[in-house]
């Protein structure tokens, strides 16, 4: 057990899911502790384990990690998954953060209610068709190469799958004016641990469902109240 | 002005202004065009100057970079801010991440009605009271050192004075329970580029105001 990331979370993706993804692309063994009852979160705040009273946490190298890009930047470095050098970390940094905005509006989806939804659902494949896939659509097509970095696979080329396969299923033909970003999803899809992780079986986290909702709420005592994005 | 970073943000705080301190704490000089008009803006967007439609935007060593977090991760590993190996970065990615969730409720706060800015201030009160202030007063004590982390200076200190000035501009007594910080408070002020960027005439921004409000609601064209 000494040396698996140990990932401290919920039963559903989150924004535990990018850890996940990155531990996965880098071939990384990983446990997980779900959280199910409020008793579990109350320990694990009087044992000291969560510096800001939050999830994510991860307890990795000795550390217990905690704020999402944090967490994602250390084993980023640590896996060789962040650029060779300053400029192409300013390049991945950039480009995730634009898929984390991205990821964000759908993180908050299943909390809201029925007619929100409808107004999410309108906003995530607005943005994503005229703000995001643009933009690396525009990356890969003017450097031609197969990974939006260096020319070498890296944590944005994950973090943008993650982000494709979420508003896919949106809006299933959400790619259908991307044709870069249709080849780089078949590519990256190929990937022998990405592949690996695709199948059934494999820690990857289903569409959260309200048994996830319900959880969430009961552990946290939050988001009963989540309003769309406007 | 070739090589000095150039911000293209409103005239005022927003997300640009950690931007501000982290640059005016490494010593670098920089030039600023402020967003005014919707045209502006719209000329960015034609020029493709903005990644995600976007700013805060920085010209900054031949990039024009986006994305808040972005920038200050490039300006901070470039001007030795960033800790010296990947846990001291893993710490401070922790820590800023911290003062940053802390930040935005007050980044957000002007928006507000009345009434819900004042949930809000409790809000601040609390969450800078009894999640923020505490970790970094506990770090402070337990390493008995000046800085947050490996004793020296770094991107992590500098959000925390940010964070701990703007905090107290709407709670003035927030540190009262917090002696390390207080210490930590006035020792870093009187760092000679930080003290300068106290004073009157330098480039930090004050709170927002009313006019502040209107221009970026006329830039993006909202209501």
């Amino acid at each position: 057990m000494a040396g698996k990331p140990k990932l401290y979370y919920f039963d559903g993706r989150g924004k535990m899911e990018s850890v996940r993804w990155l531990l996965a692309a880098a071939g990384v063994e990983f446990e997980e502790e779900l959280l199910e009852t409020r008793e579990q979160y109350e320990k694990l705040l009087q044992d000291g384990a969560l510096m800001f009273q939050q999830v994510p946490m991860v307890e990795i190298d000795g550390m217990k990690l905690v704020q999402t890009r944090a967490i994602l930047n250390y084993l980023a470095a640590t896996h060789n998954l962040y650029g060779r050098d300053l400029k192409e970390r300013a390049l991945i940094d950039m480009y995730v953060e634009g898929t984390t905005d991205l990821m964000q509006l759908i993180l908050m989806f299943p909390f809201l209610s029925a007619e929100d939804k409808e107004k999410q659902h309108a906003l995530i494949v607005q943005k994503a068709t005229n703000r995001y896939f643009p933009a690396y659509e525009k990356v890969l097509r003017d450097h031609g190469q197969d990974y939006l970095v260096g020319n070498q696979f890296s944590w944005a080329d994950i973090h943008l799958f993650e982000a494709i396969l979420m508003v896919e299923e949106k809006k299933c033909d959400v790619l259908s004016e991307f044709p870069q970003l249709q080849m780089f999803k078949a590519r990256i899809s190929n990937m022998p641990r990405i592949k690996k992780f695709l199948e059934p079986g494999s820690q990857r986290k289903p569409i959260p469902d309200d048994k996830y909702v319900e959880t969430v709420r009961r552990v946290l005592q939050m988001y009963y109240n989540v309003k769309a994005s406007v | 002005m070739a090589g000095k970073p150039k911000l293209y943000y409103f005239n005022g705080r927003g997300r640009m202004e950690s931007v501000r301190w982290l640059l005016a704490a490494a010593g670098i000089e920089f030039v600023e065009e402020f967003l005014e008009t919707r045209e502006q803006y719209e000329k960015l967007l034609q020029d493709g100057a903005l990644l995600f439609q976007q700013v805060p935007m920085v010209e900054i060593d031949g990039m024009k970079m986006v994305q808040t977090r972005a920038i200050l991760g490039y300006i901070a590993a470039k001007h030795n801010l960033y800790g010296k190996n990947l846990k001291e970065r893993a710490l401070i990615d922790m820590y800023v991440e911290g003062t940053r969730d802390l930040m935005d409720l007050i980044r957000v706060h002007h928006k507000f009605s009345p009434e819900e800015q004042e949930k809000n201030l409790a809000l601040i009160n609390e969450r800078a009271t009894a999640r923020y202030f505490p970790v970094y007063e506990k770090v402070l004590k337990d390493h008995g050192t000046e800085f947050l982390v490996g004793n020296q200076l770094t991107w992590a200190d500098v959000q925390l004075i940010e964070a701990i000035l703007m905090v107290e501009e709407k709670v003035s007594t927030i540190l009262s329970k917090f002696p390390l910080l207080q210490d930590f408070k006035t020792r870093i002020c009187n760092i000679p580029t930080i003290k300068k960027f106290l004073q009157p005439g330098s480039q930090r921004k004050p709170p927002p105001d009313e006019s502040y409000v209107v221009t970026a609601n006329r830039v993006f064209n909202r209501k």
